[in-house]
């Protein structure tokens, strides 16, 4: 093992630099490269977008991958909104919800038919719901993290993924969803600060590997719903 | 697995007569560039982010050493391990290791070309433990015994009818009388099943898109979320990963991702991009309770610093095959190993040697769309023109052509000799050619006159109108 570790590096010295390591400069470059991570080109397309703007282009990517969104003013009207899409999918008043403060928060016991479970789901549950960390306007992508209060199995098994999204969680581009990960964590060359997993999200599962024909539901989730809360206090 | 790539001649011919191969082409030629086509003009900075992507990854292998080494810390720092591997052989007995360790019966696999590259499935079966591709694709193929014919879509080769029928063959305990006419009822029973299996496997292995050196973690992108079941639910998560797929940062891994799936399939992102890093965390709801990443090499240390190196900026999205006029005639399997296309033309002699593999990048027409549409901009012709050099010097081709060539090369260094025995060639001919405009079959030109017609020179040279001041056709 470690044999074969040394003879690829020396290998890759030789073929890159006559045998020899990267030199001190080089190496104070590389440092301070990893130290800033500096973003490369940020498409026009989410760059520098007011809220509005932002939310727009959101709502217009993710309708391009077939997830539904349904606006509601605050947390009070999560419940009613899951509840109604349950029942226009024809689907149980059942579902797994992450363990996550902000659905906590949710006053779910409104809506005393809609029976939940906290925690990470099994696999016969049908309905999984969600809080991501962040959601990225350029592709309608979803960024969920594992952790305690995120189970990252309940984004895959069952087939309807819900997801309650404040509308201030919405960032442009990945990099912006990067930099609120690491303001929130402290720096990401930190183990501790890195979420074991983290799921970047773009409509429901499909594939097209039989004839190029795109079907939904391959492995995970066969539909997605996003219900985005306008509430300016929710962070 | 074993390469086919010397019987390259064969296995073409092969492929232009078999009716089912060339029906699924046809969708392929028609599907892939026309979806790239459009989400590319899309987005209009997409040419300044190829730049960029290429600059990364330069910068990457210039820097190789450092950035594994660091890599390799932040893995370790995570509670990940990483395996260094020389060969194939070695990177198959660590994943065999791992398996045995835990008491691995089953294992599911995401997609990974690595896996096929050190022919994974193989050894594992052999040592008892039963491998379960989840990719749908990988999964039809698996069933079947075949090889992936392409990066991305490895059952693009297949028809659904051939799907079906697989079905009917293998899953035994469903009822035969159920419809699975349609794709969709295919996708279906394929995820019913794969779903048992996702849920009772021991080990998961994936492959990797990225490797980021800032925080050790490991990128997987797929559509089908069958790589996050692999390695979420099983008692240990391994990637498999060769050395080149190391990027600096998350930021850097965000700038390639925008290059990654537009040129692959058309999507602006694909459904799953997933970042692990190392094992399940105290308190964590879910996740694999270990994190391996075996690192392989076999060969790819010895292209840096060589013309070859440009090769392993590749992130393997595809375009250049899709848009290839030779792989979308003859398929994937027609080039005989794991890498089919362009890039396999250039890749499977870097990692074979060019001995066996000689036809490979002689199968181009040399029409430049394969670099023209490389996110990463990598010079597939040029490489392959190398190739072609280098097997002239160790004398692979066959002695004809090289006696051919060698005569043509006379006369070429002579350009007056040359240009009187053109423009004696150029009359003759058009005066025996007169008649028909063209030739049925010449002398020497076997090759050429065997599946068409040669047409007839028109009695004079280019080189010839040219200095008599003939500008336009005439």
């Amino acid at each position: 093992m470690i044999a074969a570790r040394d003879q690829i590096l020396h290998d890759i010295r030789n073929s890159l630099r006559s045998g020899s390591r990267v030199p001190p400069e080089t190496e104070a470059q590389l440092e301070a490269r990893l130290k800033n991570h500096p973003a490369g080109l940020i498409p026009r397309r989410s760059a520098g977008l007011d809220r509005a703007s932002l939310l727009a282009l959101f709502e217009a990517q993710v309708q391009m991958v077939t997830t539904t969104v349904a606006r509601v003013k605050s947390l009070a009207d999560v419940p009613a909104a899951i509840a109604e899409y349950l029942t226009s999918q024809n689907l149980p008043a059942e579902a797994a919800v992450a363990p996550d403060k902000l659905l906590d928060a949710v006053p779910w016991s409104q809506r005393p038919l809609l029976k939940l479970k906290r925690g990470k789901p099994a696999p016969t549950d049908q309905v999984g719901i969600a809080a991501p960390f962040a959601a990225i306007a350029e592709t309608g992508t979803m960024m969920l993290l594992s952790g305690p209060d995120g189970a990252s199995t309940l984004n895959f098994l069952p087939d309807t993924h819900v997801v309650v999204l404040p509308a201030r969680r919405v960032v442009g581009p990945m990099e912006d969803a990067w930099r609120r990960l690491r303001e929130a964590r402290g720096p990401l060359s930190d183990a501790a600060n890195m979420p074991r997993t983290v799921n970047f999200i773009t409509g429901p599962s499909r594939t097209a590997d039989i004839e190029q024909k795109i079907e939904m539901g391959a492995h995970g989730p066969r539909r997605q719903h996003i219900v985005l809360v306008e509430d300016d206090s929710l962070a | 697995m074993q390469s086919t790539a010397q019987s390259f001649k064969s296995n073409a011919h092969d492929a232009l007569g078999d009716e089912l191969l060339q029906k699924a082409l046809e969708k392929l030629r028609a599907g892939f560039p026309e979806k790239r086509r459009e989400a590319v003009s899309r987005l209009p900075e997409f040419e300044d982010l190829r730049d960029q992507g290429r600059d990364i990854k330069n910068h990457v292998l210039a820097n190789l050493d450092w950035y594994l080494e660091r890599y390799e810390d932040n893995v370790t720092a995570a509670g990940g391990h990483v395996h260094w591997a020389r060969s194939p052989a070695e990177a198959r007995d660590i994943v065999l290791s791992i398996c045995r360790r835990l008491g691995a019966r089953t294992v599911t696999k995401g997609k990974s070309m690595i896996a096929e590259e050190i022919a994974l499935n193989d050894h594992l079966e052999a040592n008892g433990i039963v491998p379960v591709e989840t990719d749908l694709g990988e999964y039809i193929i698996q069933l079947r015994h075949e090889a992936p014919s392409h990066i991305i879509a490895p059952a693009i080769h297949l028809v659904k009818e051939q799907v079906e029928h697989t079905f009917r063959e293998v899953h035994t305990n469903l009822d035969p009388k159920r419809l699975l006419e349609e794709p969709r009822a295919l996708v279906a029973e394929a995820r019913q099943i794969l779903r048992e299996k996702f849920l009772a496997a021991d080990v998961g292995i994936t492959g990797a898109n990225f490797l980021i050196a800032e925080t050790g973690t490991s990128v997987i992108v797929t559509n089908e979320g069958n790589g996050d079941l692999t390695q979420l639910l099983p008692k240990a998560h391994v990637v498999l990963a060769s050395l080149e797929k190391i990027v600096p940062t998350l930021e850097d891994a965000a700038a390639i991702i925008r290059l990654l799936a537009r040129s692959a399939t058309g999507q602006d992102m694909s459904v799953y991009t997933t970042f692990s890093t190392g094992p399940r965390r105290t308190g964590d709801v879910d996740g694999p309770g270990e994190y391996h990443v075996v690192l392989l090499d076999n060969g790819r240390s010895a292209l840096l610093g060589t013309v070859f190196q440009d090769m392993l900026r590749c992130i393997r999205c595809g375009a250049c095959m899709n848009h290839c006029p030779v792989y979308g005639a003859v398929g994937g399997h027609a080039y005989g190993w794991v890498y089919p296309g362009p890039m396999g033309a250039v890749l499977t002699p870097s990692l074979l040697g060019i001995e066996g593999t000689r036809h490979l990048p002689n199968a181009s027409t040399f029409c430049g769309k394969c670099e023209s549409v490389c996110p990463m901009k990598i010079p597939l012709p040029k490489m392959m023109r190398h190739y072609r050099e280098r097997e002239w010097e160790k004398k692979l081709s066959p002695r004809a052509a090289r006696l051919g060539l060698g005569a043509w090369a006379f006369f070429a260094r002579r350009p007056r000799l040359y240009h009187a025995l053109a423009g004696v060639a150029a009359r003759v001919l058009g005066a025996l050619g007169r008649r028909r405009g063209s030739f049925y079959n010449l002398p020497l030109a076997g090759g050429w006159t065997a599946t068409r017609d040669m047409p007839a020179p028109q009695g004079r040279t280019f080189q010839e109108m040219w200095r008599s001041g003939v500008r336009r056709g005439a």
